[in-house]
């Protein structure tokens, strides 16, 4: 079971990403953005970070990174994508998810653990989890703010594809959302970084269920593969 | 500079790039509360927005803003969240 950890120049978090997948049985490694291949992969996390520097807009310039192609082409065909902070922004500009991150209702870069609510098991990032859990996860950023137009907030709501909601919400995001999916419910993206919560010495080893739901949601599409 | 067998021409455009109605502006907003203590009391409605220039060479006007446009729909602003509008103005040529 592979997962690809796609890193940009400016990605800051996939050797965190890497450690905490590894330390759950999985087979992970980076993928430099350049390459226009993934290999046999069974999952993708582009993980968090300030990819190319975040000019423009966070991800803009990202999304046309030769790597996307096939970041694309694997989310199509149903391959778990799971995008972190940083990893969510890029997601979004790529149009793989709907909506956009803006800044923070307050205008601070936010630095703190907060409480996160799993709304459906019905995503590859939550598929081990029970709806109602409440996950302390750190969250790291200064575009977390989600915000879409009604019609999509509509759909979102009405497919179950709100993933976590934030319990008291840090940073003005509509609806409090802190992660949603796609139609297909492979794509995940969620400001909440998982593999910092990873281990009780960090703080927080609630994280684990979301990483472990990744990789059984890896395994699953490995054994079909 | 010639496109096909017409003559281009040079064009300025000034991309103006401002928060869709409904986003949050929280720079906007925090520059207009700021206003006050410097005794600015009769201000309202502060946007902050980007700005980007560039020079492209086009047979002319229409298709100038029609390559400038795809440009914003595609890279330099997102739909989703920001408003542009697109300003040209012809340079003298070289």
């Amino acid at each position: 079971m592979r997962i690809a950890v796609v890193t940009f120049p400016g990605t800051n978090c996939e050797l965190d990403v890497v450690w905490a997948l590894e330390q759950l049985g999985g087979d992970a490694e980076q993928v430099w953005h350049t390459q226009p291949k993934l290999g046999g992969v069974d999952a993708v996390v582009v993980p968090g970070g300030f990819a190319h520097g975040d000019y423009l807009r966070t991800g803009a310039i990202a999304r046309f990174s030769p790597v996307m192609g096939a970041v694309s082409a694997f989310a199509t065909s149903g391959g778990p994508v799971v995008g972190i902070c940083n990893g969510f922004q890029v997601l979004t500009e790529a149009g793989l998810l709907p909506g956009a991150l803006q800044k923070n209702a307050d205008l601070k870069f936010l630095c703190e653990t907060v409480a996160c609510r799993v709304e459906t098991s019905d995503s590859s990032l939550t598929a081990l989890a029970t709806p109602g859990d409440v996950l302390r996860l750190p969250i790291n950023h200064f575009e977390g703010n989600y915000v879409c137009d009604e019609a999509t907030l509509r759909r979102l709501r009405d497919d179950d594809r709100v993933v976590l909601r934030y319990v008291r919400n840090p940073n003005g995001s509509l609806d409090d959302i802190a992660g949603i999916c796609n139609e297909g419910r492979n794509v995940v993206g969620l400001m909440p970084h998982p593999e910092r919560a990873s281990d009780p010495i960090l703080g927080s080893a609630d994280g684990e269920i979301l990483l472990r739901s990744l990789l059984a949601t890896a395994q699953q599409r490995a054994a079909v593969a | 500079m010639t496109v096909g067998t017409i003559a281009a021409v040079r064009y300025e455009a000034r991309v103006e790039i401002t928060h869709l109605p409904g986003i949050a502006d929280p720079q906007g907003a925090t520059i207009e509360r700021s206003l006050p203590a410097l005794g600015y009391r009769n201000v309202s409605q502060v946007s902050v927005g980007k700005s980007i220039r560039l020079v492209v060479e086009a047979a002319d006007e229409d298709a100038a803003r029609s390559q400038v446009d795809e440009m914003c729909q595609r890279l330099l602003a997102n739909p989703v969240i920001e408003a542009y509008e697109i300003h040209l103005t012809a340079l003298a040529s070289a």
